[in-house]
């Protein structure tokens, strides 16, 4: 009865869904239940909001599903997951959600008695206690009253640093520690912001790439990248210079330098609109592509450009 | 109501050549837009939206935040250019304001904002292009746009305007109709067909209501099947670019001379 009219067709884009389109009665969902079979290895369901999934009686709802009379349903678009009796959907491009443990790139957005505010591109500002940092003079000390007086020196509004979740308060906002000589303030470099889903849990999430260039990705979506510093250097002779760990000054960094940070950089923004998962593997490979193409570091911002770095790897989204 | 326009003819076609029950063609979008988490641009014939939704984030105003759940915060923008007579409306023109606060009611229900105590999710609206149905493209675009931020609903909300000429019912109005006849907008959630907004402006016979209110509800149902089509196929494509990055061995481990900082 009811019906669309093919009229008008303005936009080029009305082609690029439904490539077979069948008369609306014809399309009825197929509801299906799910069996303990449904959930074969290897085949990956997606669904989408208000979608029913599976009976509550037999299966548990996790993250992204909701009950409903007696029903799991679906409240994102994703890819089902099952572990036993647990379903969750996984939704395909989300905020971070953090975990005890991940190691994430912030920016301070506000300093408050005896804590910091950290964007962490998650659904609150993450929270970076004053015990939780290094303090100057002695790597394990207490922190005292002056060291609340001058926390700007330590961090600033704007300040970018590396830290790791450490827990949780009562309302989900995660709480973030610095407690390590590999986190802390960031120089020398730029930040690029990906969808958090791009980057997986790896070994380590400290990168060298041959080029020069360091990466730290953060497993919010923010990725550090910057020039490259000799471990040795980093630690430096104590195991812990406050001077060194909070300047606000870069090092000298030369222009080629500046360019492979230009270019990694780039490479991750044209991989992420591709929606490609970051590995150091794919990385490099773009990265050897790119200075084999032999154009200046901004040309590969180009879509023509971009398109080809993806089809020389052999990802992306297929058309 | 006498118009100079013939809203139905004998033929039983309307002015711009559609049947009574036949809705415009709709095109949907779900593109990357800059920044922003989720995004969706959706046509209805000549009425054209756009968008995008932030968050949930941090709170700007931390007065305005809720200990239990998540605040939405609609804001709309009209284009000057959008409607027959340019005119630029301010942020605070009334009728916006209006069309904003109902929009954020209608998802009120939807959006499941406890999970997100103390956040924000910010929805903007933009308006490119209008002939009539405004209210329902908002809605309709702005589901899209939740759902392509990752932000958890209860279902799809479904919204089309449905008007009665006479005696008969007409659905997916048009500027032209709009000004003409009475009508309704109705936003349904397709999977249990409960009922987040029915609003009226103009006056409605209160027999006619019954059948149109039922026949919106309907076609609710039929966009429902076009924005889901739009929803899988978007998610297939992600799906399938991130499957082909993560497979192993796609990417084969050649003379592995980058080093992870954990092994020097």
């Amino acid at each position: 009865m009811i019906c669309f009219a093919s009229f008008p067709a303005t936009s080029d884009a009305s082609g690029s869904y439904g490539t077979t389109r069948h008369h609306p009665d014809v399309e009825d969902d197929v509801r299906m239940d799910l069996d303990e079979d449904d959930f074969e290895e290897g085949v990956q369901r997606l669904t989408v909001p208000g979608e029913s999934i599976t009976s509550s009686h037999a299966f548990m709802r996790g993250h992204g599903t909701y009950v409903d009379d007696e029903e799991v349903i679906a409240s994102v678009a994703g890819t089902v997951e099952r572990v036993n009796k647990l379903i969750t959907v996984r939704a395909v491009r989300s905020r971070y959600n953090p975990e005890v443990g991940d190691l994430v790139v912030g920016r301070i957005t506000e300093v408050q008695p005896r804590r910091w505010k950290v964007d962490a591109n998650s659904r609150q500002d993450a929270v970076l206690m004053l015990s939780s940092v290094n303090l100057p003079g002695g790597v394990q000390r207490r922190k005292l009253e002056s060291d609340e007086l001058q926390m700007r020196t330590f961090f600033e509004e704007g300040d970018l640093l590396v830290a790791e979740v450490q827990a949780f308060f009562a309302d989900g906002a995660m709480s973030l520690h610095t407690r390590s000589l590999r986190y802390g303030k960031l120089r020398n470099g730029q930040l690029v912001t990906v969808p958090p889903i791009l980057i997986r849990r790896l070994k380590s999430h400290f990168v060298s790439l041959p080029c020069g260039v360091d990466l730290i990705l953060g497993l919010n979506g923010y990725i550090w990248v910057s020039k490259h510093v000799k471990q040795s250097d980093q630690e430096g002779e104590e195991g812990f210079d406050a001077e060194a760990v909070y300047s606000n000054k870069n090092d000298e960094i030369d222009d080629a330098t500046r360019a492979a940070i230009a270019r990694v950089s780039n490479i991750i923004k044209v991989l992420a609109s591709h929606f490609v998962p970051l590995t150091d593997a794919v990385l490099l490979e773009a990265y050897e592509w790119a200075v084999d193409q032999e154009n200046s570091v901004k040309d590969l911002l180009a879509d023509e450009t971009g398109e080809n770095l993806v089809a020389s790897i052999g990802l992306g989204i297929r058309p | 109501m006498s118009s100079r326009i013939e809203i139905l003819n004998d033929g039983g076609f309307r002015s711009d050549g559609r049947k009574q029950y036949e809705l415009r063609d709709i095109t949907i979008d779900l593109s990357q837009q800059g920044t922003a988490d989720g995004s969706a641009m959706i046509t209805h014939g000549l009425t054209q939206v756009l968008v995008t939704v932030f968050g949930p984030r941090e709170a700007k105003m931390r007065s305005q935040t809720l200990h239990d759940r998540a605040v939405l915060n609609v804001e709309m923008s009209v284009a000057p250019f959008s409607t027959g007579d340019r005119r630029k409306r301010s942020r605070a023109d009334r009728r916006i304001l209006e069309l904003s606060a109902m929009i954020a009611s209608t998802f009120e229900p939807v959006v499941q904002t406890t999970l997100y105590p103390r956040s924000q999710i910010d929805i903007y609206i933009h308006v490119i292009q209008q002939d009539g149905s405004l209210l329902p493209a908002c809605i309709n675009a702005t589901t899209l746009a939740l759902i392509t931020a990752g932000v958890p609903l209860h279902d799809f909300v479904c919204a089309v305007t449905g008007g009665v000429h006479s005696t008969s019912p007409l659905l997916d109005l048009t500027t032209l109709e709009e000004n003409d006849v009475p009508h309704m907008t109705v936003a349904v959630m397709p999977r249990t067909r409960k009922v987040t907004l029915v609003t009226m402006e103009t006056r409605l016979h209160v027999e006619r209501f019954r059948e149109l209110f039922e026949l919106a509800c309907e076609a609710g149902q039929t966009i429902h099947k076009e924005m889901k089509a739009a929803v899988k196929e978007r998610t297939v494509a992600l799906v399938g670019a991130i499957d082909a990055g993560s497979k192993p061995g796609v990417v084969d481990e050649r003379d592995r001379d980058v080093f992870m900082g954990e092994s020097i």
